[in-house]
């Protein structure tokens, strides 16, 4: 049992300050959302035994147990840790990767979210930087996730290729198409990739898969939505590979890392400093 | 080519709104033979976007899209057998 208090490090490690004194709410560590039976079960048990027995869901897909008394700190954790699940974090570092269900759920999906999100956890979760940093991630154009919301979001997309050759001349994805990028001409399909946002929506609705699809990704940068609201912006071209994603990934937070002053969110390191120098990091990056 | 096929049923969902759009196809396609063609009458926007995915995803053969010009469409569905 601790005898001073070192709230730093309690609050790196999830447990977040109540008005009440001597008690936590805490924060638990959860990547896209997804949370097993198992961990349930032992988030359950810790907030009868050791909480009020309930849990408050965070607007970022989190858990928290109020009501965690100082003093039982360690038996808490103990108590998760057989479940599988451990504190999260808060505080100046890589925050909860959010993720919608994508494509191993959601009909709509143009990628594998989960996945995604578990990769952008196991490489980058925790890691120190000068103010916090959010990560996530949404499987289409639908946006259930709100992408743009984040310090680095990342949307889903299909690329799409017409094959004269399977297709009927049917006409369904001329309609299923929300951008008007689709015209039929005499049974011929034309794309104007102008207006194409890469939603997929002709891919899936056509009844002869009468088209080619290449899964990528959008990324956005600077999103913020506290005391400020501020939406995240295209750098860089549409992605389409995971290598390519990831190095542009590392590219972004590098840059945060180096050019960002203490305490200063993404989006005012770019206000500040304009946005050509994240731009020359992460066209390098995207480029290979 | 649409005149080539020979419609079995029709059935107008123009007066329903999403989600009875759909289900209102469906109790059309149920009430056929398999391998029977239904036609089925729905409004531009919505019904025409996303209709047609659905009753691909239920695994129905779609035909053709035809453009009625007065703002609604007609579907032409090939009904498919239970799996
Ligand atoms: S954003 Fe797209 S993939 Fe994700 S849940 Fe919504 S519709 Fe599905
Ligand atoms: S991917 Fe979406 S926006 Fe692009 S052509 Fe197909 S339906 Fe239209
Ligand atoms: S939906 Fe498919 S088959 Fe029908 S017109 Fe479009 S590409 Fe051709």
């Amino acid at each position: 049992m601790a005898d001073k208090i070192d709230y730093g490090t309690l609050k790196k490690g999830g447990f977040m300050r109540q008005k009440q004194k001597g008690y936590f709410s805490l924060r638990l560590g959860i990547v896209g959302g997804q949370v097993t039976a198992e961990q349930l079960a032992a988030v359950t048990d810790v907030a009868n035994t050791f909480g009020h027995g309930y849990i408050h869901l965070t607007a970022r897909q989190g858990i928290e147990i109020p009501f965690i008394n100082i003093k039982d700190i360690n038996a808490v954790k103990a108590a998760l840790a057989k479940g599988g699940i451990a504190p999260g974090v808060c505080g100046p570092r890589v925050r909860t990767v959010t993720a919608c269900q994508g494509s191993a759920v959601c009909p709509n999906a143009c990628i594998d979210t989960t996945t995604i999100a578990q990769e952008l956890n196991d490489r980058y979760f925790g890691k120190e930087l000068p103010h916090k940093f959010k990560f996530g991630v949404t499987g289409c154009q639908n946006n259930c996730l709100k992408a743009e919301e984040n310090d680095f979001g990342i949307k889903g997309g299909l690329e799409v290729v017409w094959e004269k050759d399977k297709c009927i001349s049917c006409g369904v994805c001329e309609k299923a198409c929300r951008t008007n990028a689709i015209t039929m001409k005499n049974g011929e399909i034309t794309i104007d990739y102008d207006k194409c946002n890469r939603c997929g929506r002709c891919a899936y609705a056509c009844p002869a898969d009468a088209y080619d699809t290449t899964e990528g990704y959008y990324v956005y940068f600077g999103g913020l939505f506290g005391n400020t609201v501020s939406r995240g912006i295209p750098v860089v071209p549409f992605i389409k590979d995971r290598e390519t994603l990831f190095r542009v990934c590392d590219a972004a937070l590098n840059y945060f890392r180096e050019n960002a002053l203490p305490g200063e969110r993404f989006k005012f390191t770019l206000d500040r400093l304009g946005v050509d120098g994240l731009k020359e990091k992460v066209m390098e990056a995207y480029h290979g | 080519m649409a005149e080539e096929i020979k419609v079995d049923d029709t059935v107008d969902i123009t007066d329903v709104v999403c989600p009875v759009t759909f289900v209102k196809a469906k109790v059309a396609l149920e009430e056929l033979e398999d391998g029977q063609v239904l036609s089925i009458r729905m409004n531009d926007g919505e019904p025409v976007q996303n209709v047609p995915r659905s009753i691909k995803d239920e695994g129905h053969q779609i035909l053709k899209l035809l453009d009625n010009q007065d703002g609604t469409y007609n579907l032409i569905v090939r009904k498919a057998g239970e799996e």
